[in-house]
């Protein structure tokens, strides 16, 4: 007791310092300015159909169109986006791609984004969907992955030639706050469990690190059960029983593997919708941050994703009637009309889609464009 | 003189059948030169490993390989110096043997002691790891068509251990790649692919994160690929595959990878034909040496009641049988397991039966009897 008393104390006045002062997004006039960034691939145009639903159902929000050229070595592009980010507060995004035979200084733009704007929570909400056949039913698992750090802190040399080394950042600081905000949201959601998952058998002192965090929160959450496992019978247990899983929260790199192979799980990258939360920021996207390109301008593309994650967005700026009928909107198309695009084995096109979602919505919705 | 050692195999290759159209076939740089065979047979003091001892007299007899079996204790002491180490009659038996099975090791919790495993590798060092994964009829599993083979780096990457303080509360891990061992690895993927007349080639990277790593991994792939234009050589990223393996597993062949992705999706994989009690695993090392292996745990709550499914021992036995050139043997003892479990008659516990392991096992053994 005595030292679950000294490490909530130690951690609460981080928590004073990082959590409370969250300045209201960018609001002028009644209308809601959200920076998007349509990034390659099929981005630009998933992105076109999320502002023509918005523009339909009346949303009161303005997009701030800032586009990033992917092929550009200089860092301007990306450094206008930061700044409209700062500026507007939130941010809805397509994929950059990263060409990965440049050179090292050429630092992927995505990983760059979330760093400056310290978005160090990424969440994704895996939900099985009635209408979307899939080999394991009834999965409802929310992952919170640590986003700025870990494997990802791209710093890298080469020490002696032909050997390179690669260094994996763990903080004390972040992994504490990463655990905090997973055992908030899971108190918010009214959540049972939250499941740590490492590797610290082998990397001892970085997982173990993160792993003992873990456990000081969750020393202040008595009502929420903890538990870890290793990451490789992580993977295992999600394909054989993935029901058993509620919260899962872990660092970098293992939070790629896991929430590409949930998203799998539940129907594929078409379909689940992500968030990533700082103390000041938020931008929304898709969760296994796809650029698509082999399906780019084909019209096969499946929108649900990028519109659930327009719906999160609408959340986040406290627009719950306009979240809830889009929401509920595309999950009648996805279920009931079983209207399907390729990647869900269906024969529908995007655009079918967005104008199924957008018939729904004004059967239901309260007040719709007369559409030309 | 680097050729030699890398690539013992080179000189005395022995191409399998063409009809054995098998995954667990590896490549066999032994001829079957004398009657009798000398390979050795690790265990722990483990009693589960005991019954395996039985299982294996038992089949060895009755199936008359021209095998002996040499067993050795491989629990680790500590030497004169102080380190710990392999006792030294398990390693010149060895290297002298060249051929290895073990069955499952448990590392001590006490603080000090090495894993056993690690142990192992370091000693003979074995470089690759090897895991065939295909769906055993009969047991069954969401997914029913899975045949692929991972290979993963085993000595550097992720898992050098080499992790340090900075400052209070940030820690820094250290990922190792370099270039001799990625060729290495490499080099070993694609001759195992020629010889096992597998199509493609796929390395898994996070080159758009981990640019000078990975690209360096990748460069070397690359490179061995000019030299077996035959096999087809693709490379996917990390979570690209993650979620492409569990939405539709038939799209991969052989995949090659270093060590921390290679621990992650090789779980993955056997996760999808039904987890480690079914799978088997080898590992390769430099001059000559392999050493086949259940990768299960010891299950200490079981071990001594005649409850164990070797299954997975049973199988990398034959990968080992295959290895040395016996195909004959090998393919008797593979189709009698198969047929076993496919009949659904005699099966261990976690299998879905009743009956005890030397049940299962003299069935087997029956089996091949009949087929002689």
């Amino acid at each position: 007791l005595q030292r679950s008393i000294e490490s909530l104390s130690y951690y609460n006045c981080i928590l004073r310092v990082f959590l409370y002062n969250v300045p209201p997004p960018a609001k002028y006039g009644g209308q809601h300015t959200v920076t998007l960034i349509p990034g390659d691939g099929i981005g630009p145009e998933l992105l076109n159909h999320v502002r023509e639903v918005f523009r339909f159902s009346c949303v009161p929000v303005d997009f701030e169109v800032v586009n990033v050229n992917s092929s550009r070595a200089d860092e301007d592009d990306i450094n206008n986006a930061i700044t409209a980010i700062r500026r507007n507060g939130v941010a809805l995004k397509g994929n950059i791609e990263t060409n990965h035979t440049m050179p090292p200084s050429f630092k992927s733009r995505n990983n760059l984004m979330r760093t400056s704007l310290d978005l160090y929570a990424n969440m994704m909400h895996c939900q099985s969907l009635p209408g979307v056949q899939t080999r394991h039913k009834n999965i409802d698992i929310i992952i919170i992955r640590e986003n700025t750090e870990g494997e990802y802190s791209s710093l890298e040399h080469e020490s002696v030639s032909g050997v390179v080394e690669s260094l994996k950042i763990i903080t004390r600081l972040n992994s504490l706050r990463i655990a905090d905000y997973a055992f908030r949201l899971a108190r918010e959601k009214g959540r049972r469990r939250v499941t740590a998952v490492h590797k610290a058998n082998i990397m001892k002192l970085g997982d173990g690190l993160f792993l003992q965090c873990c456990r000081e929160v969750a020393s202040g959450y008595p009502d929420i059960t903890f538990d870890s496992m290793i990451v490789d019978n992580t993977t295992m247990q999600l394909v054989c029983k993935p029901q058993q899983f509620d919260v899962m929260v872990m660092p970098n790199l293992y939070g790629n593997v896991v929430s590409n192979v949930c998203a799998g799980l539940v129907g594929g990258p078409g379909l689940v919708p992500g968030a990533n939360y700082g103390r000041d920021y938020a931008m929304f996207e898709t969760a296994t941050r796809n650029t698509g390109k082999s399906i780019a301008n084909k019209n096969i593309a499946n929108p649900t994703a990028m519109l659930l994650a327009s719906c999160l967005l609408l959340d986040h700026l406290k627009l719950h009637e306009y979240a809830t009928t889009i929401r509920n909107a595309i999950l009648t198309t996805m279920n009931e009309t079983r209207l399907h695009t390729p990647d869900i084995g269906g024969q529908g096109t995007t655009s079918e889609v967005v104008q199924s979602i957008m018939n729904i919505i004004q059967k239901t919705g309260p007040r719709t464009v007369a559409y030309y | 003189v680097d050729s030699q050692v890398t690539c013992p195999w080179r000189s005395n290759l022995v191409r399998p059948r063409k009809h054995i159209k098998n995954c667990y076939a590896t490549y066999s740089p032994f001829q079957a030169t004398s009657s009798v065979e000398i390979i050795m047979f690790l265990f722990n003091l483990q009693e589960l490993a005991g019954e395996m001892v039985l299982m294996f007299s038992l089949f060895s007899v009755s199936t008359k390989a021209p095998i002996q079996w040499e067993e050795r204790s491989v629990t680790a002491i500590k030497g004169p110096s102080g380190r710990w180490m392999i006792p030294p009659e398990a390693k010149e038996s060895m290297d002298k043997s060249k051929i290895g099975l073990k069955g499952p090791l448990k590392t001590p919790i006490a603080a000090g002691h090495p894993s056993m495993n690690l142990l192992l590798r370091k000693t003979f060092d074995l470089y690759a790891n090897v895991r065939p994964c295909a769906s055993i009829e009969g047991y069954k599993t969401p997914y029913d068509d899975v045949n692929l083979v991972t290979i993963r780096e085993n000595t550097e990457g992720e898992y050098s251990g080499i992790e340090h303080v900075i400052v209070n509360g940030v820690v820094q891990s250290i990922k190792l790649i370099t270039e001799k061992a990625s060729k290495r690895i490499a080099e070993y993927a694609f001759e195992y692919a020629r010889n096992n007349q597998r199509i493609s080639v796929t390395a898994v990277h996070k080159a758009n994160i981990m640019r000078m790593s990975d690209g360096l991994f990748l460069r070397k792939c690359r490179e061995v690929a000019e030299n077996y234009k035959d096999i087809k050589f693709t490379e996917m990223y990390l979570d690209t595959v993650c979620l492409n393996m569990v939405q539709d597993p038939t799209q991969f062949d052989v995949l090659v990878m270093p060590n921390l992705y290679g621990d992650i999706l090789s779980d993955l994989c056997a996760g999808l034909i039904g987890g480690l009690g079914v799978t088997p695993s080898g590992n390769i090392g430099a001059n000559g040496v392999a050493i086949f292996e259940s990768v299960h745990g010891t299950a200490p709550d079981i071990a001594g009641k005649d409850l164990a499914n070797p299954t997975a021992l049973l199988l990398s036995a034959v990968m080992m049988l295959r290895h040395m050139g016996l195909h004959g043997y090998a393919k008797k003892i593979e189709m009698a397991c198969f047929d076993t479990i496919r009949d659904k008659k005699v099966l261990t516990k976690d299998l879905g039966g009743n009956s005890k392991c030397s049940e299962f096992t003299n069935e087997i053994c029956r089996r091949v009897q009949d087929m002689d």
